[in-house]
């Protein structure tokens, strides 16, 4: 019998390769690896905030600054730009910020036992309003690089190609499931996410470990804007907004429980992609307008929040009395 | 036994002391365990087994006292650290991560690699071994909360034990396994004593400190009361030592309870029980009589008072109440229907200590009315005052917040609380839990007043000398079933004692 652990999984594999041939019997050319690298690059950001969000949420808690992070990074690195700076320089900086700003989060979280919800709130606000003082309008990132991200491509059997953001976003998700799978670290994430208290008494450092989640999370969102901020080649202080929600839509769908201590990261990439595939079917229809994006990814989350409860009821075996 | 009783214990702690906020949890307590024994550490709750054995194995700090493993002076300020000395405990209610599997749960901060890295192939083969040593071969790749209890605890102590564990504390283990596990479980127990290992064991099942245990320790209310060879003490004196006597100074007052004659039945239980929370019994509530619910920690006292206000629903009997037969009883039926239950935790279940003491008498006749009838203002004042009189409630005025009273006042208001709503049946659990001595004796003339008063009252209670002085009739519970019952001039300490310890000649 299949481990209870992939079932999840499998669910959302089984939902995204469903929804892939429907489009596929709906319109000519839609089973192809072109459409597939189109949607892997157009939600590469997306998929790589979640990566980082799954951590979150598996140990338990939540993230909402995300959108704002991205929003954040890309004006920064757009500022700099015409400061003169060579992309990927900012983009180390960015990134080393993304990880202080998520292990400061972490650090307030487990020291002052505030809910993450609050903290990363206040985040949110926090680095949104950051955004404005940086710039309010829209600026664009001129340099040369931007070029070279933009048409380094690998391509894939068929006319599809894998763009550099599919690519970042692919290294991500090897990198994620290294951490989780292969490290201590990765294991007493799902320990604390599974029962914090146990975890504390088996041993596990839970403010040090708690401060490495918000921290890579922090990494992770801040990769997010990067990739975005080159995908789009500017910087916009709203960008990013409401992305958190796209990126926790795309945990639950990959099978993680917002309970924490079950999921895994690949689930996340599917959940991501389907998110995609909805918005791309409906962008081929045509007449259907983007309200439609959104209902029928509501619909899909709810029945997988349904779908969870009884598959994860059939092997929890806690609640007896 | 393979290890002579040994000049150096493997464990000895002097005069440990911990306070935490607003409780002396621990007052120079010692204990000394020696290698390759099964020392029982009894005690009811609160008597501070496990805050000593938190400190014991780190998860707590002391505040004061010695502690020596192996005659070298210890100081662990963590599970991790007392571990690492070979003190290894299981935490009560198998304290794992249900949704990890078996190895990732032996291998949390316990797996060999090197940058942090886990080599599940090594965490396997240690895991399968681990478990081997106590017999047990199960999937290890399955997730954790997918096996009994029973395996869960085996998985629990497999972990706990590595090859330098000296001390294994076990708190708790056989709460939750069938007889059958229990034996496994003891086999192992002393298995692991054989191998030189002292291992503590927390339990209230008496029979299972004298089928296991080769020495005893006793604690009540943060202090030691003894430590004796398991042969040496009989259980009556061991029921004693752990149940005590406080209330020296509260006479039972025979010739006030003499003169009450019972009235109509009030509440009446027949075969009612559940499923693994209590076996059927039955019970009669009268008019004017007090009934006390004796046992020891864990024979359902509280299951028993629960059940009866429908708070735990039974699946076997049935309850009459007020004459009219209720099956499924819920605690709003049961409020309508005019009894009252004073829950054990007042903090969790009884008061809310933020609201005022006005506030919280309202709580219960509010519900009652449903909440678009207000009560007027006027008459909330003056039934707080009522109240607040009638029982003695030592509060400047009515509007101070319940927290910021005593132990017993806050008892008093959940008292109030409940009598606000004009019951004629009142459950009480542990009515003077966690109060002094003086506001105990009142508590229990309270008790007398009420039933004199007219209603029908249940007391469950942990110290016998509260039910001998307060109660007309005594139901003795056991092992989660009711033994038996007595009443009048047969409620004695003595006679309650011999009851619960079983030296009644029923074969156990």
């Amino acid at each position: 019998m299949i481990n209870a652990k992939y079932l999840p999984l499998a669910a959302t594999v089984t939902v995204f390769v469903a929804l892939f041939l429907v489009g596929g019997m709906m319109y000519r050319n839609f089973l192809s690896t072109l459409v597939l690298g189109h949607i892997l690059a157009d939600n590469a950001f997306v998929i790589i905030a979640a990566i980082g969000a799954t951590f979150v949420i598996l140990s338990g808690g939540i993230d909402l600054s995300i959108g704002s992070m991205i929003g954040f990074v890309g004006v920064c690195m757009a500022v700099l730009d015409q400061a003169g700076w060579h992309p990927l320089a900012s983009a180390a900086l960015l990134l080393c910020f993304g990880i202080l700003f998520g292990a400061m989060q972490g650090y307030l979280i487990d020291f002052c036992e505030i809910q993450p919800f609050i903290v990363t709130l206040a985040g949110l606000f926090l680095l949104r309003g950051a955004c404005f003082m940086v710039s309010l309008d829209s600026v664009p990132i001129r340099h040369e690089f931007v070029q070279t991200f933009a048409t380094t491509r690998i391509p894939l059997p068929g006319r599809g190609f894998l763009t550099s953001s599919a690519i970042v976003m692919l290294l991500s998700l090897a990198v994620a499931i290294f951490i989780a799978h292969f490290t201590r670290f990765g294991t007493n994430i799902y320990a604390i996410g599974g029962d914090k208290e146990s975890a504390r008494l088996m041993g596990v450092p839970i403010r040090r470990t708690t401060v490495m989640i918000y921290g890579l999370g922090g990494f992770y969102s801040a990769l997010a804007g990067v990739i975005y901020a080159l995908y789009t080649s500017s910087g916009y202080p709203l960008a990013g907004s409401t992305t958190e929600l796209s990126a926790i839509a795309a945990v639950v769908l990959g099978g993680t429980l917002l309970t924490g201590g079950v999921g895994l990261v690949a689930g996340t990439v599917f959940g991501g992609m389907i998110l995609g595939l909805i918005s791309t079917l409906i962008i081929f229809h045509g007449s259907l307008n983007s309200a439609w994006i959104m209902i029928s990814s509501g619909m899909l989350l709810f029945g997988f929040i349904v779908l969870h409860r009884f598959l994860v009821g059939s092997f929890d075996l806690r609640g007896s009395s | 036994m393979p290890a002579e009783p040994a000049a150096v214990p493997r464990i000895a702690m002097r005069a440990i002391r911990k306070a935490f906020p607003g409780v002396l949890a621990l007052d120079g307590v010692d204990l000394a365990l020696r290698p390759g024994e099964v020392h029982a550490l009894l005690g009811e709750n609160g008597a501070g087994k496990s805050t000593l054995i938190k400190i014991l194995t780190g998860a707590v700090r002391r505040d004061s006292g010695e502690m020596w493993l192996d005659g070298q002076p210890i100081d662990p300020g963590s599970t991790g650290e007392a571990q690492a000395a070979g003190i290894s405990t299981v935490f009560q209610e198998v304290n794992l991560i249900p949704t990890m599997s078996v190895t990732k749960n032996m291998a949390l901060e316990r797996a060999a690699g090197r940058f942090g890295m886990i080599s599940w192939r090594k965490a396997r083969e240690q895991a399968r071994a681990k478990l081997a040593r106590l017999g047990v071969d199960i999937d290890i790749e399955r997730p954790l909360g997918s096996f009994s209890v029973a395996v869960q605890q085996l998985v629990a102590i497999a972990r706990a034990l590595e090859d330098n564990t000296r001390v294994l504390v076990l708190d708790e283990p056989t709460a939750s396994l069938d007889a059958k596990e229990t034996t496994a479980l003891f086999s192992i127990m002393r298995e692991l004593k054989a191998r030189g290992i002292a291992v503590v064991f927390i339990t209230h099942f008496l029979e299972q400190v004298y089928e296991v245990g080769d020495r005893i320790t006793v604690l009540r209310n943060g202090r030691l009361v003894g430590t004796a060879a398991a042969s040496d003490v009989s259980r009556p004196d061991l029921v004693s030592m752990m149940i005590g006597r406080e209330l020296g100074e509260v006479e039972r007052a025979f010739s006030e309870k003499d003169a009450m004659a019972a009235g109509p039945v009030r509440l009446s239980a027949r075969g009612l029980g559940r499923k693994r929370v209590l076996e059927p019994f039955d019970l009669i509530l009268r008019q004017g009589e007090v009934v006390g619910l004796a046992g020891l920690l864990g024979s359902g006292r509280t299951e028993t008072a629960k059940m009866l206000f429908g708070a735990i629903s039974a699946d076997a009997g049935e309850l009459t109440v007020m004459g009219t037969p209720t099956r499924n009883a819920a605690p709003r039926q049961s409020l309508r229907a005019g009894i009252a239950f004073c829950p054990e935790d007042r903090k969790a279940e009884g008061l809310v200590a933020e609201l005022s003491v006005r506030e919280n008498i309202m709580l219960s006749i509010q519900s009652k009315q449903g909440w678009l009838k207000r009560i007027p203002r006027r008459r909330q004042d003056e039934l707080a005052r009522e109240m607040i009189a009638a029982l003695g409630i030592a509060t400047p005025d009515a509007e101070k917040p319940v927290g910021q009273l005593s132990g017993g006042n806050q008892q008093k208001v959940v008292l109030a609380r409940a009598l606000a709503s004009n019951p004629s049946v009142l459950l009480l659990d542990e009515p003077t839990r966690g109060i002094d001595v003086g506001a105990h004796a009142e508590i229990i003339k309270l008790i007398r007043k009420l039933c004199k008063d007219g209603l029908a009252l249940l007391v469950a209670s942990s110290e016998l000398d509260e039910l001998v002085a307060a109660t007309d009739r005594v139901a003795v519970l056991r092992d989660r079933a009711k033994i038996g019952e007595i009443s009048g001039e047969q409620i004695t300490r003595d006679n309650i004692v011999r009851m619960i310890a079983g030296d009644d000649g029923r074969a156990d």
